[in-house]
């Protein structure tokens, strides 16, 4: 098998490999830079346990459509937002702090969604859509993809200075603004409409993978936040071939294999990085 | 109100009208007790000094003040000139002190209001922001991650910012903890050449040492509006006292009432 076998012709020989890529790039580009901020904002885990709460709507939408594109991601958006604010309502009027709240919400949505697909559908169907099933995406999915990349990029590049003050300093920015700052809120729409689209392609529960474990590798490479950004988009898409590759070569779920990338990018940079990491405290 | 202070050497500013407006504001901070109708006017120009014990609701009031924080009673008025132009400095445990970021870039967030998303931060801008820099003594800092600085360093690189947002109303909650003397005199100095410029200043302080020397007004608080008014009558009517422990002010109703007299609301 020739180099050339191993990585051009899986994409040239078939579709399904290169809508794989195309998706993948396409959420590496909307979602990394995002997943640079959450990590900023220390909302990583939120972030994950929202994409995993979507799943109600998400039963409910396939019980009446079936793996049907549209339905699934208005269901999967209106549920999205109603958990943040059931959420976020939560820590605010009660004593739950901000991670307990998101736990019992995640935890229950998780739970209920999972009945709810296991009432009529086949386990196959489960397994797509808690894991994605990334070599049969359709068109729909893919435009609904590219069009929340093209929003993310958008709006991070209108709101882009703003955001990293309201991260560095939320007081500064609430206080600057009189309390109407609303970029905080628009940052969370955002984050929430991507994984709507991302969980098409990796199933709700590994959908943030391509959004924070790049953000996480990078951020122990620089100081700059510019350069992370650029920096964990490369991570994300190189880790999408480079996980399509090897899934197609060993035969191993596709989803699975390109967030293990990422995952592998994150553990050497955790290791070997230049700055926070194992290797920097042994050199103390 | 300055010039008729008799303890206020830099009393020139004439007041011309209500910079803040409190109008029976409380504010209740998650389960915690918050402020109590509590009714002030800051004037245009001065400079008042809070004080109060822990918990009193300094913090809250600052808060509410900058619009973090709605009151659940009561009324809040920004002056309509100075909407916009509130600089609020947190107590240095509400920012991301690991963030990645070099000390100069974090200065230039003090551009934010005049220059929002659109336009470059451009050399002047830059020039202004060493300038600020060297202002807080903190020349050549500029490249240093803002990581890598000490609490006092950081505190003063946030002075540095507030010299660049040119806001009219200036809130700072307690700006000189772990800072040392040297340090304080010079950010006492930079809130002084606030004041002379008319800026609107109102600052959370314990160092009654401080309040005495440099601060016209005060503004005592216990929950609630325990007086306020020029910081010598304060000091002689023992609300503001070195004798008294400020804890005092929350022990029984009696004590309650005996201050409430004093109330110049």
């Amino acid at each position: 098998m020739t180099i050339t076998d191993a990585l051009i012709t899986p994409f040239t020989d078939y579709a399904f490999m290169r809508r794989a890529l195309a998706a993948c790039v396409i959420l590496a580009i909307s979602g990394a830079p995002l997943g640079v901020f959450m990590n900023l904002r220390r909302m990583s885990l939120v972030g994950d346990a929202m994409s995993h709460a979507i799943l109600p709507g998400v039963s409910i939408a396939f019980l009446m459509f079936g793996l049907s594109v549209w339905p699934m991601t208005i269901a999967a958006l209106g549920t999205g937002l109603a958990v943040a604010v059931i959420a976020f309502g939560l820590t605010r009027v009660t004593q739950l702090k901000e991670d307990a709240s998101f736990t019992l919400v995640y935890l229950l949505s998780l739970a209920s969604g999972v009945v709810m697909v296991s009432q009529s559908g086949s386990g196959v169907d489960l397994l797509h859509i808690l894991f994605g099933n990334i070599l049969a995406i359709d068109n729909a999915s893919l435009v609904l993809a590219a069009g929340v990349a093209c929003l993310s990029v958008i709006i991070l590049s209108q709101f882009y200075r703003g955001l990293v003050i309201d991260c560095f300093d939320p007081d500064f920015m609430r206080a600057g603004t009189h309390g109407r700052s609303i970029i905080g809120h628009v940052f969370f729409v955002l984050v929430v409409v991507n994984l709507v689209a991302s969980f098409q392609i990796l199933g709700t529960l590994m959908s943030l993978g391509l959004m924070l474990l790049p953000a996480i590798a990078g951020r122990f490479w620089t100081d700059n936040i510019d350069a992370a950004i650029v920096l964990s988009t490369f991570i994300a898409i190189i880790s999408s071939v480079i996980g399509l590759l090897i899934s197609y070569h060993l035969s191993i779920p596709s989803g699975p294999a390109v967030v293990l990338v990422t995952g592998a990018f994150a553990c050497v940079s955790v290791l070997l990085g230049r700055q926070g990491s194992l290797k920097a405290y042994l050199a103390r | 109100m300055c010039r008729d202070c008799g303890s206020c050497i830099l009393g020139h500013y004439v007041m011309t009208h209500a910079a803040i407006t409190l109008r029976d504001v409380s504010v209740s901070y998650g389960r915690q007790q918050g402020i109590h109708d509590i009714s002030a006017v800051f004037m245009e120009g001065t400079l008042t000094a809070v004080a109060g014990p822990n918990g009193a609701g300094k913090s809250t009031l600052l808060k509410a003040i900058a619009g973090m924080l709605k009151p659940s009673k009561g009324t809040i008025a920004i002056d309509p000139c100075f909407v916009g132009s509130v600089a609020y400095l947190p107590q240095t445990a509400s920012i991301q002190r690991d963030f990645p970021m070099p000390v100069l870039q974090a200065v230039c967030t003090g551009f934010w209001g005049e220059v929002r998303e659109r336009g470059a931060i451009d050399s002047t801008m830059k020039e202004r922001a060493c300038k600020a820099l060297a202002d807080v003594g903190l020349e050549g800092f500029e490249g240093r991650q803002v990581s890598a600085l000490s609490g006092g360093q950081f505190q003063r690189v946030l002075f540095a910012r507030l010299l660049l947002t040119d806001a009219r109303i200036i809130l700072l909650d307690e700006p000189f903890t772990a800072i040392d003397g040297e340090t304080t005199a010079k950010l006492i100095q930079i809130i002084l050449e606030w004041h002379r410029q008319g800026r609107t200043i109102v600052c959370v302080l314990h160092d009654l040492l401080l309040i005495r020397k440099y601060f016209p007004e005060s503004f005592v608080l216990a929950g609630k509006c325990m007086g306020r008014g020029h910081t010598h009558a304060l000091f002689e009517q023992k609300l503001l006292s070195y004798d008294l422990d400020m804890a005092e002010l929350y022990t029984g109703e009696d004590n309650h009432e005996h201050l409430h007299h004093h109330d110049h609301n």
